[in-house]
């Protein structure tokens, strides 16, 4: 395949995610402009200027009207999709790490970094139809969990809540007290921080990925382990395929061997594994640096990657991909 | 100041004398208007626009790209609508020239880990466990192995071995079998007439190795073959390396030779190593033989 190459950012990319129709791609970057491309040729629509430190995290309305982002500069803010004409808001002591739409779009649940002595939060937010209806006011606040909150995404029927973190331990809270539900074994679970976590389509199982170099799928439920992926890297990014039995893991480097490493142009790659089987499928190279971001298309039939070079790289798949044995 | 009517549609006659210079906005009507010739059956598009650059000259840009069918796609409504959206933020200043986003040059696969359906094969802890009683004992001096291949045959015989290098003095010449086994030939066979060896094959590749020959000179004398193995293999696979020593000091005469296996990489050596510094003395990397062509 011919990956289209979109260098918008300037900066590390931190984050991907397409819109549910699978034909817009939204990026975000550590260079303070998130921005979107249509999805099937890479050019890209606009960006979203605003934010005065990295955005970490984005997610986009069903409808593709609203998209919500996450920063560096202790704001959370929401965005009309098509003008690129800043919505909304939401202040907070600390930095905003990762966002999500419930479903339905009228709860976002927001995780805030520890900071200042101020405990890492897990915060949801009521979003008003009207933009002009927005008030600040936290239906829910979670505090205490150990370390950063690196992703804190909605569970089945928005019931529940699942955090994963520094402290390497994936938490199911309810949604409505607070509570918590679950935790994730310690022996079996992750053993360094969790870097991502992607629900699948339907949310019945997710996958989870660590600095310990493995990936995990879980059950969303009953919060046991279903599977794991080993990968030779540290992952930074995982993503589901929501139409074959894949799941494909992207990953960094260990900080000892940044220096020892040749850049050799496009080495570092995106590894894809057979979901139930757990073997590798294959890789697909050509990243310059780390990975930092992975998203499928709803449709299955294309992905996309983010680079710690800056740049995305936006792949259909062969006719090849589809009929793959193993 | 603006002479120009906007409002005559026809060009008013223009006395350049009443132009200003630095107005280069009024003057777009000068310029031909933008052409667009389609997609051609090979689906080359070209784009034909003309501007003023900075020095108030005209300019002619011809943009080719080439429009791909990717395939069929089935899109709701919604996303249609979308497609004509207007541009926003940064996208807004955006022209046909910049590179924002490019198809990729070059193809790149998935790539399997190996053939897919065969089982690694599970290798014998013991090395001569392939060989059956009675056959002679082949030990390759290149890689070490033993009852594998000889040493013209070794797989790796192009590549520099990370302990061995050039030594200055004839290598023993031992017969291949250093081990004792089962069955000794009666008589001695030179290697050369041996069954499988490689004779012309093996000359012409060394010469082959003589042309890649790349000399470095102005090496600080504490300098051995390891450190220049170690700087120049990153350019492909070494043959051999040689520093030219002083028996009598011990020290590096300052100069030495590197044999690649492949002439480009020999090439890009030169030109990336050439004037590079190391430990504290400039390098001067050269074709150690005119330039061979």
């Amino acid at each position: 395949m011919r990956p289209i190459l979109m260098k918008g950012h300037e900066r590390p990319l931190t984050f991907l995610k397409y819109n549910r129709e699978g034909d817009l791609l939204f990026s975000c970057a550590k260079d303070h402009t998130p921005t979107v491309w249509f999805a099937d040729d890479g050019q890209r629509l606009g960006t979203y200027r605003g934010h005065n430190g990295a955005v970490w995290c984005c997610d986009v309305s069903r409808d593709s009207t609203r998209l919500i982002t996450g920063s560096a500069d202790q704001t959370v803010k929401l965005w009309d999709v098509q003008t690129g004409t800043q919505l909304y808001s939401f202040n907070f002591n600390s930095p905003a790490r990762s966002v999500d739409f419930s479903i339905g779009d009228k709860l976002v649940v927001i995780t805030t970094d520890p900071f200042m002595g101020n405990p890492s939060t897990i915060q949801v937010k009521l979003i008003a139809p009207h933009p002009s209806d927005q008030t600040s006011d936290s239906v829910l606040t979670i505090k205490g969990p150990q370390g950063r909150i690196n992703r804190a995404v909605w569970g089945p029927l928005n019931k529940t809540i699942v955090s994963a973190g520094e402290d390497s331990v994936i938490r199911i809270w309810d949604s409505e007290t607070g509570e918590l539900l679950k935790e994730s074994d310690k022996e079996s679970g992750h053993q360094k921080t969790i870097s991502s976590l992607c629900m699948s389509a339907d949310k019945s199982h997710f996958l989870t990925g660590s600095a310990d170099k493995s990936a995990k799928l879980w059950d969303t439920r009953s919060l046991t382990l279903l599977k794991t992926y080993v990968m030779d890297r540290p992952v930074n990014a995982c993503a589901i395929s929501p139409l074959l039995d894949h799941v494909v893991i992207g990953g960094g480097q260990e900080a000892v061997n940044v220096t020892m490493t040749d850049r050799r142009a496009g080495k570092f790659e995106a590894k894809f594994y057979h979901k139930i089987l757990q073997d590798e499928i294959g890789g697909v190279k050509g990243h310059f640096g780390p990975i930092n971001a992975l998203a499928f298309n709803p449709d299955g039939r294309s992905f996309s990657s983010g680079g710690e070079d800056g740049y995305v790289r936006l792949h259909h798949f062969d006719p090849e991909y589809f009929s793959i044995r193993m | 100041m603006a002479a120009i009517d906007s409002m005559r549609p026809q060009a008013a006659k223009l006395r350049w004398g009443e132009l200003d210079e630095d107005d280069g906005g009024d003057l777009d009507f000068l310029l031909p208007p933008r052409v667009v010739e389609g997609p051609d059956e090979n689906g080359i598009k070209k784009t034909i626009e003309y501007r003023f650059d900075d020095d108030g000259n005209k300019v002619k840009v011809t943009t080719t790209t080439r429009v791909r069918k990717l395939g069929k796609a089935r899109v709701s409504k919604k996303a249609r609508e979308r497609r004509n959206w207007a541009k926003f933020g940064d996208a807004l200043q955006e022209d046909l020239g910049s590179r924002l986003t490019m198809v990729s040059t070059e193809e790149i696969l998935l790539e399997r880990p190996r053939a897919p359906g065969t089982k690694e094969e599970p290798t014998i802890s013991d090395g001569l466990g392939g060989v059956q009683p009675g056959a002679v004992l082949m030990v390759c001096r290149t890689c070490g192995k033993k009852g594998d291949h000889w040493t013209s045959k070794c797989p790796y015989k192009d590549l520099a071995q990370p302990t061995e290098t050039f030594v200055d003095r004839p290598s023993t010449a031992d017969g291949p079998s250093a081990a004792p086994s089962a069955g000794k030939s009666t008589s001695y066979v030179p290697p050369s007439l041996r069954g499988g060896a490689e004779r012309t094959g093996t000359e012409m590749s060394r010469r082959r190795n003589d042309e890649n020959s790349v000399r470095v000179t102005n090496l600080s004398e504490d300098t051995r073959e390891p450190d220049l193995l170690e700087l120049f293999r990153t350019f492909g696979p070494v043959s051999r390396v040689y520093v030219a020593i002083d028996q009598k000091t011990g020290m590096s005469r300052g100069f030495g030779f590197v044999n690649f296996v492949h002439r480009e990489d020999a090439e890009r050596a030169i030109n990336k190593l050439n004037g590079y510094g190391y430990d504290n003395l400039i390098l001067r990397v050269e074709w150690a033989t005119p330039r061979p062509n």
